[in-house]
């Protein structure tokens, strides 16, 4: 974004903070079986608040002080710190572990092996069907026996009285091993064979026409295999806990993408009632998919139990490589034919990439060309392939990050060889139904958000030949993708309010911080729901006995909350009204008579009858009004097609010495329904764009393929991009509300990291001629 | 935990004397050591702290004499340096980052281990470096960063440094101070390559310390730069660089310094390319052939091939650039 449009919010958020802000006219609640009915929801109808404004984040001033605290910061008297010891070959059995240098080393209070751990129940994994609230990826046993499964696999915990005397400990624990043939690159889990990915049982496969046949037919196609790394998250924060028992009581801090999906799962591990298991999270320093539980959760609340103490477990930055995986290697085939005149008329997409024969977990490559170019034929299927790797795990757009790389440079290549802008080939492709299945958008507006972008990014400047503009050594070029992400409400989301005699409401859900804001965007919707000034009102989230279940997963977790506090805030107004005593300006009215408004209740048809809440409360004799309230099953899904669409536009310079690239400046145009905060918005826009920056020029996994170790376990030889590989970031939104979606919002946070890495690759081919079809591109594939 | 005892130096005789008793190990800013400490690639059992000694920079007739104590930082910003000597500069502002560049001495720069990944992975993997005639596990792996000069079966490790390529360009000389006395070595003579004893990285005797960097005056009217070629825009190990000083007239070339980073176990001054560009042609075609002279030594490996290249076309880059500066 421009400093001008920083300054603009700035100025805004000033402004904000200077005048109440607050609704002017009564809200009403949100009807029962809102879900599905088009603007049900008051807040998705151009109405104006707290919502929509660019709120600073509340929590800013606790982090930017330092007194945040996060998972690795819980101090307990008696804490004993653990460390980890790992596997150094794929696959075999342990023939022996010796642990007695570690066991005798300086304050060494235990040294956990599979040998005196205690019995455990399997992890259960991630239940796809929805029923239980798994939240691992791996569904091994945890250090229960003498086999090893992957290069990096936990072998000991040793817990020490600090830190530094674990960490050597651990590094005195000294294994012999077994070896057993290992599939240790993708290249032989590729040979060895490949299955179809399921997904809830059912094969992802999806086959409309003759795709093969219209291919051959058209009069123009591009058929090409574009081949993606292994990449792994990088949070800020790498994983922790903290763990204490009291008892049978066991209380975890962790940083973790699910409260009480972590406290149901380790439930299950222990064997001990989940309802017993407390996990608070009100930070979490960067998630991606990669805070869940991981087998340092186990470990950590096993070794607290042995040793009688409260445990530390903070892994190393090599730690979260070892034992905590990314997104997977992959390789696929785009094939799109089209007419003449651009109309596509078959879209192939397939691919495989590799997961583990334990827990395989899906990476959903072709579901990116699923729902957008209105083409008669499709073929879409991803296969997987067995290795003996760390197990992959959900990254920022699970399927699509890279899949998109894949649909949108072989849309581009086919602009080309169409001989037409690509962003016209797009538009002439836009379709109103989802071309899978035939259900209308609920609200599609890409066709003006590539227009926007376009006009706004000076695409007309483009040259439509490419290596044609040149500063010097360098070769300049525009190139521009697509990006995507469905709308997605999870089953299970409830909130609780309470409402205080002082007219105050504090909202409870069992939901995650991560960095995008999630407290105080929903306070202002909260604020907006019940009319109240934004200081009147609080939103406690991070803590597994607070309602709902909720995952910060999937760009799902706004529209979940937002779901349930919609309830929420409808039971909460119908109870008020049940306490209304004869003589107050509300008395007589019903539920759908009122709104909230200036503090309290009002008749929607005549405000000037309103009472405050304090004065409802207060007549009533009640110190406070407490309600819950369920998010309805995520009907709205059922019968119209909800993605958020947008386009992303990069220039980039590559130096014909060099083969370096340097992006000079890139533009998301979004539509994704209402944007609930512009700042909290832009940042989560700039982080993904950031993060596909990454995955086009820099980040890859590298793997040794001869034992399947991890080479580069280090932010110095893992390469994110750096301030100076960051240019400036320009953000538009169309900002129409979805008339499907809670407040409008249909979810932000997976969408922008999937277009920016064929906006980079088309853009090298418009600056060089050169199409590069394998990521990340380095300077030596520019040579 | 592996204990080791620390002590400040006051001055160099001092020094020199906590460092006598075996397994000592000077320290400096530590942004290397102390990352090696804890991966218990390097294990002392004494650390002497030598960030207390001289860190001056000073005139020394026309060229400049550096304490070993003075930080990356201060180096690069200082003005003689900058006058007199732009691609150290250049090359200092290059490397790791603000923050490392405030902690880390030029005594510690010159002694910084390589990145090699297979180095630090004491569990996972084989290097000669750390256990002298186990075997390197770098040859047969992802070897994409490794060396493609100097380097052999033993060994594929690169010298990771900036500054010590413009060091060797701007032939510096390294003061040391041992048991024995004082002696000087030029900054090209202080790496040794590996042979069959990469362990063995310097020419340094045990306990010696270095006390200070000389650079002679500037040869006039020669021009210098600085590039290095990278994954990414900064706080990366350079792929290539090169660091060159050149001096033409009436289209000729009358001196030429250049230095290679990234390609090699050592700051690689690239003499075979400098005899080939002394009293040649000062256009692109001999910068090439000058370049190509150099690279003919390479032995690229599976996964760096694209260095030879790389360095080709960087070194013509360079000297093709300070043509252009010349004549505009």
């Amino acid at each position: 974004m421009s400093d001008a449009h920083d300054a603009k919010l700035v100025e805004e958020g000033a402004a904000l903070a200077r005048r109440p802000g607050r609704t002017t006219t009564p809200v009403p609640a949100v009807p029962e079986n809102w879900a599905g009915v088009a603007h049900a929801d008051p807040l998705s109808r151009g109405h104006r608040g707290y919502v929509g404004t660019p709120l600073a984040r509340l929590d800013g001033p606790v982090k930017v002080r330092g007194r945040a605290p996060f998972a690795a910061e819980y101090g307990y008297d008696d804490l004993a710190y653990a460390a980890l010891a790992y596997s150094t070959i794929p696959k075999g059995r342990m023939t022996g572990l010796d642990t007695a240098a570690a066991e005798a080393s300086p304050g060494v209070v235990l040294v956990l092996t599979h040998r005196n751990a205690p019995r455990l129940n399997p992890q259960p994994g991630y239940d796809m069907s929805l029923r239980d609230p798994g939240i691992g990826f791996e569904r091994l046993p945890v250090m229960q026996d003498d086999r090893v499964h992957w290069n990096g696999q936990p072998i000991a915990l040793v817990l020490a009285e600090t830190q530094e005397q674990a960490d050597h400990a651990a590094s005195l624990i000294h294994a012999t091993y077994a070896a057993e043939p290992a599939v240790t690159s993708f290249a032989a889990a590729l040979a060895a064979g490949t299955r179809p990915l399921e997904i809830f049982g059912r094969r992802i496969r999806v086959e409309l026409g003759d795709a093969e046949q219209a291919l051959a037919a058209s009069a123009v196609s591009v058929d090409e295999t574009y081949r993606t790394p292994p990449h792994h998250h990088n949070t800020i924060e790498p994983h922790a806990v903290t763990v204490a028992w009291h008892g049978d009581e066991l209380r975890v801090h962790d940083s973790t993408q699910g409260v009480l999906h972590t406290a149901w799962t380790l439930g299950q591990i222990l064997g001990i009632d989940p309802a017993r298991i407390r996990v608070t999270s009100p930070f979490v320093g960067g998630g991606f998919g990669v805070k869940v539980l991981w087998q340092h959760h186990v470990l950590a609340a096993v070794a607290s139990r042995t040793a009688g103490r409260p445990v530390r477990l903070a892994l190393s930055r090599e730690g979260v490589f070892r034992m905590t995986g990314g997104r997977p290697p992959a390789e696929q085939r785009v094939a799109v034919g089209a007419d003449e005149d651009g109309r596509i008329r078959a879209i192939v997409h397939t691919g495989a990439y590799a997961t583990t024969r334990h827990s395989p977990w899906p990476e959903p490559l072709s579901m990116a060309s699923q729902n957008h170019y209105a083409s008669d034929a499709f073929v879409l299927d991803t296969s997987m392939a067995y290795a003996d790797l760390v197990q992959n795990c959900s990254m920022r757009t699970p399927g699509s990050t890279i899949g998109f790389f894949a649909l949108e440079s072989a849309v581009d290549e086919l602009a080309g060889k169409l001989g037409m802008d690509p962003i016209e080939l797009r538009l002439r492709n836009e379709t109103a139904t989802n071309p899978i299945g035939g259900k209308p958008f609920s609200s599609r507006h890409a066709a003006e958000a590539w227009r926007a972008g376009a006009e706004r990014f000076g695409w007309s400047r483009r040259s439509p030949v490419p290596g044609s503009v040149r500063d010097g050594e360098w070769l300049a070029g525009m190139g521009c993708a697509m990006v995507s992400h469905h709308y997605q409400r999870r089953p299970g989301g409830a909130a609780r309010i309470r409402l205080t005699a002082d007219g105050r409401a504090r909202a409870e859900v069992a939901a995650h911080e991560m960095g995008m804001g999630t407290a105080t965007v929903q306070s202002q919707i909260l604020a907006d729901r019940l009319g109240l000034d934004i200081d009147r009102v609080s939103v406690g989230y991070g803590d597994s006995a607070m309602p709902g279940r909720f995952l910060a997963v999937g760009s799902s977790q706004s529209a979940g909350i937002g779901g349930a506090l919609l309830a929420a805030t409808r039971n909460l107004m119908d109870e008020l009204l049940k306490l209304v005593r004869d003589g107050s300006p509300l008395a007589g009215l019903t539920l759908a008579e009122v709104g909230a408004v200036n503090g309290g209740l009002a008749a929607l048809d005549d405000p000037s009858r309103h009472e405050s809440y304090e004065s409802v409360l207060a007549r009533a004799g009640r110190a406070e009004l407490v309600v819950e309230g369920s998010g309805e099953p995520p009907a709205e899904m059922a019968n119209v097609s909800m993605f958020s669409f947008g386009a992303i536009f990069c220039e980039v310079r590559v130096s014909s010495v060099t083969g370096e690239t340097r992006v000079s400046r890139i533009l998301g145009s979004i539509d994704c329904g209402r944007v609930l905060n512009p700042r909290t918005a832009a940042s989560q826009f700039r982080g993904g764009i950031v993060m596909g920056l990454g995955a086009a020029l820099t980040e890859e996994t590298v793997f040794d393929d001869r034992n399947g170790r991890i080479v580069n376990a280090s932010l110095g030889d893992y390469h994110v991009p750096a301030h100076l590989d960051v240019p400036p970031i320009d953000l538009i939104w169309t900002d129409i509300p979805d008339p499907y979606a809670p407040a409008g919002a249909r979810g932000i946070g997976e969408l922008s990291s999937t277009g920016v890495a064929p906006a980079v690759a088309n853009a090298i081919h418009n600056a060089t001629g050169r199409r590069i079809r394998d990521l990340p591109i380095t300077p030596e594939k520019l040579l | 935990m592996i204990p080791f005892t620390y002590a400040r130096a006051g001055d160099e005789e001092d020094a020199v004397r906590l460092a006598g008793t075996a397994g000592s190990t000077y320290l400096g800013g530590g942004t290397n050591l102390v990352d090696l400490l804890r991966r218990t690639v390097e294990r002392p059992s004494a650390l002497v702290d030598v960030t207390g000694l001289s860190s001056s920079i000073e005139d020394s007739g026309g060229g400049l004499m550096i304490g070993a104590a003075a930080r990356n930082t201060a180096v690069a910003e200082h003005r003689l340096v900058r006058t007199r000597y732009p691609v150290l500069s250049r090359a200092i502002l290059a490397g790791a980052s603000g923050q490392i560049r405030n902690m880390a001495t030029v005594g510690g720069n010159l002694l910084q281990r390589t990145r090699c990944p297979y180095f630090y992975d004491v569990a996972g993997y084989r290097c000669n470096k750390r256990n002298p005639g186990e075997g390197c596990d770098a040859v047969g792996g992802p070897h994409r960063g490794h060396a493609i000069l100097g380097a052999s079966p033993a060994c594929i490790a690169v010298h990771p440094s900036d500054m010590c390529v413009a060091l060797a360009a701007l032939d510096a000389d390294v003061h040391l101070r041992g048991a024995g006395g004082s002696r000087l070595v030029p900054l090209t003579g202080l790496h040794r390559l590996p042979g069959t004893h990469p362990e063995i990285e310097t020419v340094l005797a045990p306990g010696e310390l270095i006390t200070g960097v000389q650079l002679p005056a500037p040869v006039t009217g020669e021009r210098s730069a600085y590039r290095k070629v990278r994954d990414r825009a900064s706080y990366a190990f350079a792929l290539v660089s090169v660091a060159a000083l050149l001096g033409v007239q009436d289209g000729v070339v009358t001196s030429a310094r250049l230095a290679l980073g990234g390609v090699a176990p050592k700051p690689w001054r690239a003499y075979t390319a400098e005899r080939s560009l002394i009293g040649g042609p000062a256009t692109a075609t001999a910068f090439r052939a000058a370049a190509e002279a150099e690279l003919a030594a390479a032995t690229p490996l599976r996964d760096n091939g694209f260095k030879v290249e790389l360095a080709v076309r960087t070194i013509t880059a360079v000297l093709d650039g300070l043509v252009r500066e010349e004549r505009a």
